[in-house]
């Protein structure tokens, strides 16, 4: 007990350095932990898919359509207990910095494979009665003020001309992890258009959404879809919605990586200066663990003291960084909502700021203790200030 | 009367491992804002080198990019005879009609798959694109299931290379060539004949219409004339503002991320300069007095302090920029959101981010030293001496 109360008093003996020292601790964890905060969100779409749903697409690649013929052959595939269909739109809400993601889908079915997605019954019905009904999640709602019944304009980039959506349905997200900021509305829309304006493009689909009865045969029933196809003008890739979500990812790897590497350059920053202040600390007293020496404490009483009162000021720092990075992360996902629909501190970022708490308190440490415990008495009692 | 500058220069010698602790922080602050302004620096120079000033080209309205456009072929022809188009040495447009899409390719070493643009080309492709030289093998002949990859495809993609083949659209492709595309983002691209891809892809339009214009100055006048015209439906822009707003979203979340994670790092340094420099105060209580009784006065105890922390600082700085330079090394490869297609692109060092990072670790170590050498300066001469 009474080495604790010594620790406590040993760290705040340079009242300003250890403040300043803390301070410094607390901007580390608190960006450490947005950082980390900032690439979970960037698996975000991988967190919330579902082991049950498989996703068809061309092989070629995502921007080459497949005919909507192929969903009755694919319905009759073992193991298939649902078809959902339709495109990812890429409107565009009166300006380009309004971005939000929205598709264009087969809704009955697609509600039905996606029961994250929750509706109250009777918007459910007006949505489904309404070919120009569109459903939009809860925050993006809020973000535009969109109320049920308004008419929203979409500019079409892949599709020409201007889409007005009338929003039929807002749905709330199950998890922690869905995404609440998509704008999802008929297929048929879309397809009925085309066929008076661009015959040619109608009957065509972005992907197919596969529901299956068990994802153990998730593997065999991916194999046999893509077999049906084989060698006609429309190849088909079919994987799970986790590895389909997970090319997105992939492919800004690089992006990812740089995040992560960075939020470690700040940690090692942090150890230099706790390092310093450590060391400061451990000179300043090297003529009061002589004498404790003297008196016959070990060198391991010694370094507990410098340990442990590295740790009692990371400790702290980490304390008040983890405290203040669900505010921030709150403002931040607000702030950053287009970029980033999901923004939930993840526990796992939690464990690592604890992690990276003590290793930073021991490794700044590790240098002032050596020096202080291989001292020789008589040198430390000459030793002043 | 000042005070050598050879004395804070001793004085941080003398505490070398508090120097060494405090500059290293610095040091990888430098680094991280050297290296993300290298980064913008070199999307940046890509983009600018892609597109060409005396080149417009032509999507269809709102489509936004190449990939998501489609110019039909009566709409195309309609470009292809407006007068300001320049005609060439054979007396023929320089204008391409191109189809571009996007095939998914899997990586070498990893069967990770991305998006790489393939781009049909048709006889003044090369003629509008000086910075492209072909470096192995030839063109793709007219009519071939042929095609030629840029470098940074043939490295890093499976079936890239020279002699290997692709497969897409029931066909195999032979990659034929290999073209050094500079700095641009041609580099991240296939091409092979337009008709043979369009044959392939069951793609009976056009994506883009690119020509020279026989007076740049002309583009204001020829843009408005062509996007109001009844027969196109089309959104005409020059090429280097083309590829611009192809990565704006790109720079603008690197500018974000850069400018946060610069201020957020700079304050943890700052801090370990603010430790270091009240340390090197509070040690020097006596030494100080005595400057001050052997007739220096307050203003140079001010400056040598200054002096001390920004000498602190800017050795961090310089070994931050040294380790940084390397960087220049390094090419990295990712998704462009906006284009949904790779785009690879390497740090690129400039003067002005060699200034601007010095500067930098400066003002860091003005901000961190200010404080501890306003209080040194402040010191009662009699106090300080005594507190020996």
């Amino acid at each position: 007990m009474n080495l604790i109360k010594l620790l406590f008093k040993n760290a705040f003996r340079h009242k300003l350095r250890t403040y300043l020292t803390i301070l410094g601790m607390t901007i580390a964890i608190l960006a450490f932990g947005l950082l980390r905060t900032v690439v979970s969100a960037w698996y975000a779409g991988v967190e919330a898919s579902s082991a049950n749903r498989l996703v068809t697409r061309n092989a070629i690649s995502l921007i080459f359509s497949l005919p909507i013929s192929y969903k009755d052959k694919i319905r009759q595939v073992e193991g298939v207990k649902q078809v959902s269909y339709g495109t990812w739109f890429g409107g565009i809400y009166i300006d380009e910095k309004n971005f939000f993601a929205n598709f264009a889908m087969e809704l009955k079915t697609y509600l039905e494979l996606y029961p994250e997605l929750i509706i109250s019954p009777d918007q459910e019905a007006a949505l489904l009665r309404d070919r120009r009904g569109a459903v939009v999640g809860r925050k993006l709602a809020e973000r535009f003020g969109w109320k049920l019944g308004d008419v929203v304009t979409l500019k079409g980039t892949i599709f020409p001309g201007n889409w007005e959506l009338i929003i039929r349905a807002i749905y709330k997200g199950r998890d922690k992890s869905t995404d609440e900021s998509q704008l999802i509305f008929h297929w048929d829309y879309i397809n009925e258009t085309l066929k008076k304006t661009i015959p040619r493009r109608a009957d065509q689909v972005g992907f197919f959404v596969i529901g299956i009865s068990n994802p153990n045969q998730a593997a065999e029933a991916s194999a046999a879809v893509d077999k049906l196809f084989k060698n006609s003008l429309a190849e088909t890739l079919t994987e799970t919605e986790k590895a389909f979500q997970m090319s997105f990812v992939s492919m800004t790897e690089a992006i990812v990586i740089a995040i992560q590497l960075v939020s470690f350059v700040i940690i090692i920053i942090i150890m230099a200066v706790v390092a310093n202040t450590m060391a400061m600390a451990a000179r300043e007293r090297t003529g009061e663990y002589a004498i404790l020496k003297a008196l016959g404490f070990g060198g391991w009483y010694i370094a507990a003291l410098i340990f442990g009162e590295s740790l009692v000021i990371t400790g702290i720092g980490c304390a008040l960084g983890i405290a203040a990075t669900f505010p921030a992360a709150k403002a931040f996902g607000d702030a950053m909502g287009a970029f980033f629909p999901i923004f939930n501190v993840a526990g796992e970022t939690i464990y690592m700021d604890i992690a990276s708490f003590i290793i930073v308190g021991v490794v700044a440490a590790i240098v002032p203790t050596v020096r202080t415990v291989n001292i020789r008495i008589a040198d430390g009692l000459r030793k002043i200030g | 009367m000042a005070i050598p500058v050879y004395y804070s220069f001793r004085n941080l010698f003398t505490r070398r491992l508090t120097t060494i602790l405090t500059a290293s922080g610095m040091a990888l602050v430098v680094f991280v804002f050297a290296a993300i302004m290298m980064l913008a620096e070199g999307l940046q120079k890509t983009l600018v080198e892609t597109g060409s000033y005396d080149n417009a080209i032509v999507i269809r309205k709102a489509s936004k990019s190449e990939v998501q456009s489609g110019v039909e072929r009566a709409q195309a022809a309609i470009v292809e005879t407006q007068p300001e188009v320049m005609l060439g040495a054979d007396g023929r447009p320089l204008l391409a009609k191109e189809v571009v899409v996007l095939i998914s390719l899997p990586k070498r070493g990893s069967e990770k798959q991305s998006n790489v643009v393939i781009r049909g080309i048709s006889g003044s492709s090369l003629l509008l694109r000086p910075q492209i030289r072909l470096v192995e093998g030839h063109m793709p002949r007219p009519g071939s299931s042929e095609i030629i990859a840029g470098q940074s495809i043939a490295r890093r993609f499976r079936g890239g290379g020279i002699g290997e083949t692709l497969r897409f659209g029931m066909r195999d492709w032979t990659v034929v060539g290999i073209f050094d595309a500079g700095n641009t983002g041609f580099g991240s691209e296939i091409w092979g004949d337009s008709d043979q891809l369009m044959q392939a892809f069951r793609r009976p339009v056009y994506s883009s219409v690119t020509f020279k214009m026989r007076d740049p100055s002309e583009f204001e006048k020829l843009k408005a004339r062509l996007e109001t015209d009844p027969r196109l439906t089309v959104d005409v822009s020059r090429e280097t503002q083309y590829y611009a707003d192809q990565s704006e979203v790109m720079a603008k979340f690197l500018r974000i991320m850069g400018m946060s994670l610069t201020i957020i790092f700079s304050l943890g340094a700052v801090i370990g300069a603010m430790i270091t420099m009240y340390s090197a105060v509070a040690n020097r209580v006596g030494e100080i007095g005595t400057l001050r009784a052997l007739g220096f006065n307050r203003r140079s105890i001010l400056a040598a302090f200054i002096m001390e922390s920004l000498l602190l600082s800017f050795i961090g700085g310089c070994i931050g920029l040294f380790f940084a330079s390397f960087m220049q090394l390094f090419t990295i490869s990712t998704m462009n959101f906006q284009t949904f297609s790779e785009l690879a692109f390497s740090f690129s060092l400039s003067f002005e981010i060699i200034w601007q990072s010095l500067l930098f670790s400066l003002v860091m170590g003005l901000a961190g030293g200010l404080l501890p050498a306003i209080k040194a300066s402040r010191m009662n001469i009699v106090e300080a001496l005594r507190a020996n």
